[in-house]
């Protein structure tokens, strides 16, 4: 039986882990993630988990310090933003390298300078290289969801996985939202069993070698292919989670896409306010339709663009630029994927909510006039532009 | 039981031959005899950071930690991963999936860089969280992974690549960081330093008092490099009884507060001793740059004046 309640993102993320009950969770406190330690040591201190908490003394030795864990056989979660996952840095690549299926929770924030605690995708996607499969979330129930589902994929994949979700709007915003029973939880996510780890009393392990070139290599390789073969992991952990809850998951989800002649995509949050602009241009007969892939790594190169085929035009739109003096990350990476599938749709680029900037339904609709625009036209003039709140408009 | 060489060699191997490390190099064997004093029955977790020791000795698919399991992550947190792993023990002990008869002790691995530098941090966190675990750094005062950079750690007027010894300047400007009293100033109940010396008994049996003392506890050993030092292989246990005999590097341990100087010279020798058989001081053998040796004396004096007052002062209050 489902159990309906009213939680912010992070109480719903916080409880998703105290039904998981990991062996072990290694946190330091930065906004807006804070309160997911906060509430775990809550649960510790009552006995509501039987895990150890490790209040470390930074972001780098929590990452360190999960890698420990994972190695030594433990079930490991952890939770950041922003400074503190890129404070992590070095230390993702060595938690994918060693294939550490440790589950890594981020209420997305932006990047300094100038310091700034609101929402955009910056930090996730500064770590978008570093081996992790990354999960977005659109709300609380998703962010519920994707942390229990993550543990079990990360498992499954010998991957580490991160679930991104928006600080302050998702993470302390209060929905209603649908959680499972305990023993669900306890029982989709079963046991973990290592295959070697460093307590092993029968059996002595030297993890972390000195690789030279063509060991290196291979290893790399082993890794590139693991996260390619996530996506089928992805899937099946997704099926058996709806098989449960009766909540569908798949690498991305689309909203009213398949008829659509204009399109975008967009991650995390905005994807609702993005659902509702939709609905109303189709009152009023204007063909939108939204793409939000719900998983950035591993990218569905091949499937997204099958998706996006018959679209007349296309904004992608990233919370985050990548200073390239060109786009986003998001916009980069699913233009170069359409390439690579031959499909051809004349298509944009909008950095939006820098800092946490809104993003209203007027603002959408603007991408929509765009679009139109642009299909009319059949050209594009600039290909990245700055979708900045207009509050003289508004 | 007293100390015995034989035994003690005799005890199992936990670090063997294979490894890549420098011939006169003292890391490998303060390691082996840190190790040695596990009880045999009893298992361990080594995590080492990122140095000369961690890639020369688990060079893949060649390791030669034997009888432990060994983890290395990083440069900088040997101390956090450590800690994680000894949560993860703590967490299957309360378990019941370790029994209880079966011990694992955790001890990390660090260069005076990964120490000192870059893992101070870690290092300092992992002590004052309280597990239960062992932090040995080998000192030999540089980055010599890389090529004898300057670290914290090297000693005052010693030529480094980074500090070398030119025409206006006289090797590192700055004295050394010391580390073991910041490790004090953490009131850990066992903190040593160490060096091989009269049959590796000073090392032996403190590495014994840290790995069985419960909570964090802290081993610093002098660890010459005869590359970056500059000094023939064969030297180094000449080069470690100067060190002691000297006082360059007093060797004492501090159990919950008190002070005990586990070896006083009969005769304490100038530093000049010490620092004629390596090349990184020879610039302060010239003629203009003989006050800089008595300038190091002095600190070295100091130092140990220091160390017999406060052996005075923790051993009076203890026997109050």
């Amino acid at each position: 039986m489902a159990i309906r309640e009213r939680l912010s993102g992070n109480e719903a993320v916080a409880t998703a882990m105290k039904q998981i009950n990991p062996d072990v969770v290694a946190a330091y406190p930065i906004t807006p993630s804070t309160e997911i330690p906060q509430y775990f040591s809550n649960f510790v201190s009552n006995g509501s988990v039987t895990t150890e908490f490790i209040a470390v003394e930074s972001e780098h030795s929590a990452m360190s310090a999960c890698i420990g864990a994972a190695a030594a056989g433990a079930r490991v979660m952890s939770a950041t933003s922003s400074q503190g996952l890129a404070y992590m840095f070095e230390m993702l690549y060595i938690a994918s390298g060693m294939r550490m299926p440790l589950t890594l929770i981020v209420a997305n924030r932006a990047l300094s300078a100038p310091i700034n605690i609101h929402n955009d995708h910056s930090d996730s996607m500064g770590a978008r290289d570093s081996g992790f499969i990354q999960l977005y979330c659109e709300n609380n129930q998703e962010a519920y969801d994707n942390a229990i589902m993550g543990v079990k994929i990360a498992e499954k994949a010998k991957l580490p996985v991160m679930v991104c979700y928006d600080g302050f709007i998702t993470s302390h915003s209060v929905e209603n939202i649908s959680l499972m029973e305990n023993e669900e939880v306890k029982k989709f996510i079963g046991k973990y069993l290592p295959d070697e780890y460093l307590l092993d009393l029968d059996k002595n392990i030297s993890m972390g070698p000195l690789a030279m070139q063509e060991v290196y290599f291979d290893k790399r390789a082993e890794l590139s292919d693991a996260m390619e073969k996530a996506k089928d992991i992805i899937c099946k952990v997704s099926k058996e989670f709806e098989e449960i809850t009766g909540r569908k998951y798949d690498l991305y989800e689309k909203y009213r896409l398949d008829d659509a002649e204009y399109g975008i995509i967009v991650l995390n949050s905005t994807a609702g306010t993005a659902k509702d602009v939709i609905d109303e241009l189709r009152e009023n007969g204007i063909k939108a339709g939204l793409l939000k892939p719900r998983c950035f790594r591993p990218l569905p190169f091949t499937e997204i663009p099958n998706e996006l085929k018959h679209l007349k035009s296309l904004a992608i739109l990233d919370k985050s630029d990548s200073v390239n003096g060109y786009s986003g990350p998001l916009f980069s990476e699913i233009t170069s994927a359409m390439f690579t599938q031959n499909v051809n749709v004349p298509t944009v680029n909008y950095i939006y909510g820098l800092g946490g900037m809104d993003v209203t339904t007027y603002d959408i609709k603007n991408v929509f006039k765009d679009l139109q625009d642009i299909a009319k036209e059949g050209k594009i003039d600039k290909v990245k532009r700055f979708l900045k709140y207009n509050k003289e408009v508004d | 039981m007293p100390y015995n060489i034989k035994e003690m060699v005799n005890k199992k191997s936990r670090f063997v031959s294979g490894h890549r490390m420098c011939a006169g190099c003292g890391a490998p064997p303060a390691i082996r005899t840190i190790l040695r004093a596990l009880k045999d029955e009893d298992n361990a977790v080594i995590s080492n950071a990122t140095g000369c020791l961690e890639v020369s000795s688990f060079l893949y698919p060649y390791t030669a930690w034997k009888n432990v399991s060994y983890i290395h992550t990083a440069f900088e947190c040997a101390a956090a991963t450590l800690s994680g792993a000894q949560t993860a023990y703590t967490k299957f002990k309360k378990d019941g999936k370790i029994p209880n008869d079966k011990t694992t002790k955790f001890i990390a691995i660090g260069g005076d860089g990964g120490t000192l530098d870059i893992g101070l941090q870690s290092l300092s966190g992992a002590m004052e969280r309280n597990h239960d675990i062992t932090y040995v750094c080998y000192d030999n005062g540089a980055y010599m992974n890389t090529g004898t950079q300057r670290s914290s750690s090297t000693p005052h007027f010693a030529d480094t690549t980074t500090s070398p010894a030119g025409k206006v300047s006289q090797g590192k400007s700055q004295p050394r960081k010391d580390l073991t009293q910041i490790m004090i100033s953490h009131n850990l109940p066992y903190v040593a330093q160490t060096a091989l010396f009269a049959n590796q008994k000073d090392i032996y049996e403190k590495a014994q008092k840290a790995i069985y003392t419960e909570g964090p506890t802290f081993l610093s050993v002098f660890a010459p490099c005869p590359r970056g030092w500059g000094y023939p292989t064969e030297d180094l246990q000449l080069i470690e009884k100067l060190a002691v005999d000297t006082c360059f590097w007093p060797v004492y341990e501090v159990e919950n507060g008190v002070y005990k100087i586990t070896y006083k010279p009969i005769k304490k020798l100038p530093v000049e001793e010490f620092l004629k058989t390596q090349k990184r001081f020879k610039h302060l053998f010239k003629e203009e740059n003989k006050h800089l040796i008595d300038e190091l004396q002095k600190e070295i004096d100091a130092k140990w004046e220091n160390l017999l007052l406060m052996e005075e002062i923790t051993n009076k209050k203890e026997n109050e």
